[in-house]
């Protein structure tokens, strides 16, 4: 089972340490993790996915609130929220399959950001199943380099999490 | 009111306003700074032989006062060295501060000389650390350290500070601790303390578990009164010993692995559980599918995250156990006698702690009822072993802070430090480190810190020959191969060890010798080594082998034919759990 954990902390150094530290020592297992600056430069936020159950969950979520840099922790319901990650793709395209790519890419409403003779490079947003989708589908072309950058999630509408 | 001073006067300020009067440590090149400063205060510094010594001294001290204790050491090997000491603080939830030296900053990552990434080793053994890379952050951390090493669930904190840091110059101040992300529990909420009352006046068969956390909250008065109250009995963990007077008609004694016969039934039959301050340890529940079936548990913490962490908890009142004790008070009504106290009070009288004596053989368990007769108020620390359970099971224990003992742990080592960083805090009180000839000679150097600082700690060494609760297990799950565990004649002679150092040493080698012995140790002002050459094979009685059910225990020197068969079946079992687990 699959959770998404907002987790608010202190933008000081060694703080990723600490919580990667915390989930390896006590064996949690983190699908994904990012982290930035919030709006507020004193704070990050981290969007963590936790795979495991329900007692898990509760004690990560009551794990990480003792660390003295994690200012709240949240879990975030996947129905209530948004989620979006970013992933950039370098595959093959020559003459035969530039446009054949160009459609896909059309069609996930992704970018081309790079062209070259022999490859280009493609940037898209949504969520997990939606890039999992365009990596499956440009694998035939060979894919060359993949980069994703892991969810961030937000609640809709008036809820709030900040520091 | 500002005042310029060097980062290292900074520190030796900060110690000062926390109202630390001593601090365990030995210098080294990048303590030069906050040593000079040291010279130049009025704070005790005890110079220890090894820097582990320091770290149990400051935590033996902490024990022993409720305050928070200091270590310090050098950068590097100095730092590392204190890594047991943490970590058995960190286990213990004792309060402390360990400041270790740094190199300057502008080497940290350079794999400068005595360079160890101090902060990272000691991440998950810390409750927080820091690495201070500014004089003008000194105050600050220092306020913040003592803060958080004594507040909520206590824990050791650790301060690295690079050389540069201690030279530099700094406006002195003063600010107010802001820690927005810590914000230990205190009050319990007033539903769920009810909930709970409600709970132990519905109960037929409760029982009180007391853990360590009764101890730090100070809460032992509240304790007894609500056990009289409600008539509950009550057990406790190692870290609870003494938290409950053990003389009293509710006392069961300890619970677990090497707990009391009647303890380990009371829970199995319980249908309530009342927790305070304790943990569920595997050494305590044994086998936790089976631990305490017919019971609802009900449990008091300061931490959350102790709450469902080993078992599942129907009623959890997070908060200070002395302040949730106090509201349950104020919920309960009062409760007569009832058949479950006859039945537990049955089975203290069926099943007392025993041993067979001997009259020519000196037993460990009777060198610890001669202690407790001859010294009944003395503080008592332990090392790690059949000691350290024979400690626990015939001292008749009334009082927490005087019974200091490596639990989460399990550090063999830490009672001899421990009992003079105890002496240190309590000076008015005999302390008494009871020892196993094994663990004592891993940190015997220290005799030089009691004889040099005049710190008049008494050691009793049970010499049994061997590494004697590892040899236990092998006698009964690896077909008596004693790998490794017979020291036989290898250990040194006590005696003249303790005399080597300036220390006084004395011998008992038949029971008769032992009472005047320990009378000759207690009536000198100065550190004694008792050696107790005592019964080479004796166990540590009763026991839960590894993997089974509380009620599955034994007494192993009166197996009848059944249980002996019982008993092998069970070994079998645990033979695998062993191999499995890692530690003692
Ligand atoms: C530092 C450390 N190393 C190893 C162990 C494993 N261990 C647990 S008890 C024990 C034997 C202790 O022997 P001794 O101090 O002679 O005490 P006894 O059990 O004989 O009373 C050992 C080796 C430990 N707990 N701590």
């Amino acid at each position: 089972m699959k959770h998404t954990i907002a987790v608010i902390v202190e933008n000081k150094s060694g703080v990723l340490t600490r919580i990667a530290g915390l989930f390896s020592r006590r064996s949690f297992n983190i699908d994904s993790l990012s982290v930035g600056a919030t709006d507020n430069p004193d704070y990050s936020r981290m969007t963590i996915t936790v795979n495991g159950d329900r007692d898990i969950l509760e004690q990560v979520i009551k794990q990480l609130s003792k660390l003295i840099n994690v200012i709240r922790v949240s879990e975030l319901d996947a129905s209530e929220s948004v989620e979006r990650e970013l992933a950039v793709i370098k595959v093959n395209a020559d003459k035969e399959s530039r446009s054949e790519i160009m459609q896909i890419v059309n069609i996930f409403r992704a970018k081309i950001i790079d062209v070259s003779h022999r490859s280009m490079i493609i940037e898209v947003t949504g969520d997990e199943e939606k890039i999992d989708a365009i990596v499956q589908l440009l694998r035939q072309f060979g894919i060359k380099e993949l980069a994703r950058t892991g969810k961030v999630s937000m609640v809709r509408g008036a809820r709030v999490i900040k520091a | 009111m500002s005042q310029k001073m060097t980062g290292a006067q900074a520190v030796l300020e900060s110690l000062k306003r926390e109202e630390v009067d001593v601090v365990f440590g030995l210098p080294g090149g990048v303590l030069l700074p906050l040593y000079d400063a040291i010279y130049q205060s009025d704070i005790r510094h005890i110079l220890v032989r090894h820097e582990q010594g320091a770290a149990h001294m400051a935590d033996g001290y902490a024990r022993a006062t409720g305050k928070v204790g200091v270590c310090i050491a050098t950068s590097g090997p100095g730092a590392t060295n204190l890594v047991t000491g943490i970590a058995n603080a960190y286990m213990d939830s004792v309060p402390m501060v360990a400041i270790t030296g740094q190199v300057n900053t502008w080497l940290i990552g350079k794999d400068a000389f005595q360079e160890a990434d101090i902060t990272g080793i000691t991440l998950p053994i810390t409750k927080h650390n820091y690495l201070l890379r500014s004089a003008k952050d000194i105050t600050r951390v220092f306020r913040e350290a003592f803060f958080i090493a004594r507040t909520g669930r206590p824990g050791p904190v650790l301060i690295d500070l690079p050389r540069d840091v201690t030279v530099d110059e700094v406006e002195f101040s003063w600010p107010e601790v802001e820690l927005p992300g810590y914000r230990p529990s205190f009050k319990a909420h007033e539903m769920q303390i009810k909930k709970a009352a409600k709970a132990l006046m519905e109960a037929e068969r409760p029982v009180i578990y007391v853990g360590g956390g009764v101890k730090y909250a100070r809460a032992e008065r509240e304790l007894i009164e609500l056990a009289v109250k409600i008539n509950a009995p009550v057990t406790t963990t190692l870290m609870g010993v003494g938290c409950f007077p053990e003389d009293h008609n509710l006392s069961l004694g300890m619970l677990g692995m090497h707990g009391t016969k009647y303890a380990n039934y009371a829970i199995q039959e319980s249908d309530l559980i009342l927790a305070i301050g304790a943990r569920f340890d595997d050494r305590v529940t044994g086998k936790i599918a089976s631990f305490a079936p017919r019971a609802k548990i009900v449990h008091i913490d300061v931490d959350p995250a102790e709450v469902s962490k080993n078992v599942r908890v129907d009623i959890p009142v997070v908060g200070d156990a002395k302040n949730a004790l106090q509201g349950l008070l104020k919920e309960v009504k009062p409760k007569g006698r009832s058949d479950w106290n006859e039945k537990t009070e049955g089975w203290k009288k069926d099943y007392p702690l025993r041993y067979i004596p001997d009259m020519n053989i000196i037993k460990p368990q009777y060198v610890i009822e001669k202690l407790c007769e001859i010294a009944p108020d003395a503080i008592i620390t332990t090392e790690v072993g059949q000691n350290q359970m024979w400690a626990a099971q015939f001292f008749v224990h009334k009082d927490p802070q005087k019974f200091i003992s490596s639990g989460g742990l399990g550090t063999m080592g830490y009672g001899f430090p421990a009992a003079i960083g105890a002496k240190i805090g309590r000076p008015e009180c005999d302390v008494i480190d009871v020892a196993g000839d094994g663990s004592f000679l891993m940190n015997s150097q220290e005799l030089a810190t009691a004889v040099v600082n005049e710190i008049p700690v008494k050691v009793a060494v049970l010499n049994n020959g061997c590494l004697g609760m590892v040899r236990q297990w092998q006698e009964l799950f690896f077909d008596k191969r004693y790998s490794a565990t017979i020291l036989g004649r290898t250990s040194p002679d006590f005696v003249k060890l303790a005399e080597a150092y300036g220390a006084v040493g004395l011998r008992a080698t038949k029971p008769s010798e032992v009472e005047s012995v320990i009378r000759a140790a207690m009536a000198v002002d100065r550190p004694v080594v008792m050696d107790f050459i005592v019964s080479p094979a004796e166990k540590v009685s009763p026991m839960v082998p590894a993997g089974a059910t509380l009620s599955e225990i034994l007494e192993l020197e009166w197996c009848d034919a059944d249980q002996y068969c019982h008993l092998e079946k069970i070994y079998a079992q645990g033979r695998k759990e062993i191999l499995g687990q890692e530690g003692f």
